[in-house]
């Protein structure tokens, strides 16, 4: 697998539809490949390139430059630990420094059987449940060494199957019906919104 | 203590189990800013806005009906970028109102279009929540099929897609042209401003008004209620009430939305209310007011109102809505070095003093931290300080295009101002510490 498949073609398709400029589709496709293989490979960046008409090396550019994309294969589970102010508060070296003795990798590290990548990394936004991890990005507060052990001994039995395989981000796709659809609003064309040469009209 | 009894605004439906879904919304008075709005021109829901002095609440703090005023007349198409790339540390208000009232930001969004002429609007959501990305795309399928979203709102002619976007983990997306850059689908970066701000030239170079998820969704309460009775609400100059996180070493961490400008630092810490006050046999040793970015306040700061003029004056900011409170078992050296790895890890790389600068500072400290502190380095620091921050000067003097590298400024002038034994007690530890020849060698600064 490395060029979209064709299902998420269809995806693609539809999501480049939704921008004035197909360029702005990129991260979301990209993060669409990457659902689609765990990773971003390099056919996929080069299929992305022809669905918006830039070259690889731009898709490479803005790739490269954002975090989530992991250019090289992960475990199915991407465990990231955060360590923000809040969560180094209230112990998050103890928890990762507990986290690289039980999985037995350094941060950044995939234990040998591919079940897990873990991380420590930036603040994840759920300061006030601190320590806090997300595991393929969902949440998981005020985490204990044993709350830790406990959380990778199910992942690796199967016992989590609300957590989807890394890569995937929202199950619930957002669908503009087209009979419903305003339609992109063309940058060139230079046109007034109806709504303000005649204003009001409720329902 | 004087807390106060008014009604939160944008936080109602926290605690309604579907609040997130359009029947329970519906059910709780949504889409009902929407209606009104409809029946009055656009023009006068903007003076709506202007008279409710709603400020921004990203961080800046900026007058959002103000902000709107400045796109260009007469030139088209307009556009909404919406700010959901929330990642300040400490901060998460807007996770929550993604996640539990999706349907309120989306009648926000819908009313500043139509008060401002913005033809399509593009939702942006940090990539890492995931959660909020799936409540959001469900409200948008809902609002979709009952008519709120697309062409011709309610029958009106209103029409504007709202498009969920979604980015990849980057925290400098979070300032605006940056978000802009990288709706565009380029590295976020952000663009030189002034001369050019996004109300003028901003998505595909057309006049783009970026707002963050708790002003917007302010929109539909003040549209329903007046611009007038929001106006009446809070301080002299930030109406309204402010979504906080109080997290750190207190007892009961969480998130509260209280009236601007009655409230108190000391109220929302202490008060059982709120954070119900420190840990058993503790005491309070610093606390930052609003987000990393924020220098730190301490004591003798509690009694200082919940409101940005007042903040303003002390020497900080109430930036992102983030309280984070520090104890006396806080070691303030490694606090600081933990602030300071993030703004040097999350550097985009364009301006030289923050690229080099925010490193520099971050290998300083944790050359510190390992015990092999050198005896020039808080010299040093200061120094590295001033290149990125002249004169080290609240609010930061800029070498850089955004502020981010200044951020990073502020809590090593809060801890040396204060801390600088804690410093000391590191640099004396140094003396006894041998220093490897490899790590001398290193090449560090």
């Amino acid at each position: 697998m490395a060029r979209l498949s064709d299902e998420n073609l269809v995806v693609a398709r539809e999501i480049i539809s939704r921008y004035p400029r197909p360029k702005s589709a990129l991260i979301p496709l990209l993060h669409l490949a990457q659902e689609q293989d765990g990773w971003v490979t390099d056919e996929a960046m080069a299929h992305i390139a022809e669905l918006v008409g830039v070259t690889s090396a731009e898709v490479l550019g803005t790739c490269s430059f954002y975090e989530m994309f992991k250019r090289h294969p992960v475990g199915r589970y991407q465990v990231n630990i955060c360590h923000g102010i809040a969560c180094h508060l209230l112990g998050a070296d103890d928890l990762i420094h507990h986290a690289e003795q039980s999985l037995g990798v350094r941060e950044g590290g995939t234990t040998p059987d591919g079940a897990i990548t873990m991380e420590g990394v930036e603040c994840i936004a759920a300061c006030t449940e601190a320590p806090c991890l997300q595991v393929n990005y969902r949440y998981e507060y005020r985490v204990t060494n044993d709350d830790f052990d406990g959380l990778v001994d199910d992942l690796r039995e199967g016992r989590r199957p609300e957590i989807p395989p890394h890569g995937t981000l929202a199950r619930v796709r957002q669908h503009i019906p087209a009979a419903s659809a305003a339609g992109n609003a063309d940058p060139d064309s230079g046109s007034e919104p109806a709504w303000l040469a005649s204003p009001g009209g409720d329902e | 203590m004087t807390v106060t009894d008014a009604s939160p605004i944008i936080t109602t439906r926290f605690d309604v189990a579907d609040g997130h879904t359009i029947a329970g919304y519906e059910r709780t008075g949504g889409y009902q800013g929407l209606r009104r709005a409809l029946t009055m021109a656009p023009g006068e829901v903007h003076e709506e806005v202007k008279t409710a002095s709603l400020l921004g609440r990203g961080g800046a703090g900026f007058p959002a009906g103000i902000k709107w005023g400045f796109c260009p007349p007469g030139v088209w198409p307009r556009y909404l970028v919406v700010n959901g790339d929330e990642s300040e540390p400490g901060t998460y208000k807007d996770r929550l109102l993604m996640e539990r009232d999706p349907h309120q930001l989306i009648e926000g969004c819908l009313i500043a279009c139509y008060a401002v002429g913005l033809s399509q609007c593009f939702l942006y959501i940090r990539g890492e929540m995931a959660d909020a990305q799936e409540r959001v795309a469900a409200a948008l399928n809902e609002a979709y099929e009952a008519g709120y979203v697309g062409k011709n709102i309610l029958g009106s002619d209103l029409s504007v897609d709202i498009v969920l976007h979604w980015g990849a983990g980057a925290y400098i997306v979070g300032e605006e042209t940056a978000l802009i850059e990288s709706l565009e689908g380029n590295r976020g970066m952000p663009r030189l401003k002034p001369p050019f701000f996004p109300a003028a030239i901003g998505v595909y170079g057309k006049p783009t008004i970026v707002n963050n998820v708790e002003t917007l969704s302010n929109l539909p309460w003040i549209v329903s209620n007046g611009g007038d009775a929001f106006a009446d609400i809070g301080a002299e100059n930030s109406k309204g009430t402010r979504v906080f996180a109080v997290s750190g070493h207190v007892k009961n961490p969480g998130v509260f939305e209280v009236e601007f400008g009655v409230t108190t630092f000391r109220d929302i810490i202490f008060d059982d209310r709120y954070a119900g006050g420190l840990l058993e046999g503790r005491s309070l040793k610093a606390f930052i007011p609003g987000g990393a970015s924020a220098i730190w306040f301490f004591e003798e700061h509690l009694d200082l109102p919940l409101e940005k003029t007042a903040v303003d004056k002390a020497g900080s900011m109430l930036g992102s809505g983030a309280i984070v409170v520090m104890d006396d078992t806080t070691d303030m050296v490694r606090a600081c070095h933990n602030i300071v790895r993030f703004f040097a890890r999350e550097s985009c790389g364009k301006c030289t003093p923050c690229r080099e600068g925010t490193s520099w500072l971050e290998r300083i400290l944790a050359r510190v931290l390992a015990g092999q502190a050198r005896p020039a380095d808080l010299r040093l620091l200061r120094d590295v300080c001033d290149n990125i921050s002249p004169g080290m000067e609240w609010p930061p003097k800029m070498t850089t295009i955004c502020p981010l590298g200044p951020s990073a400024v502020s809590p090593i002038i809060s801890v040396l101002d204060r801390f600088a034994d804690e410093f000391d007690t590191y640099v004396t530890l140094s003396d006894r510490v041998t220093i490897p020849v490899t790590a001398a060698a290193g090449g560090t600064p």
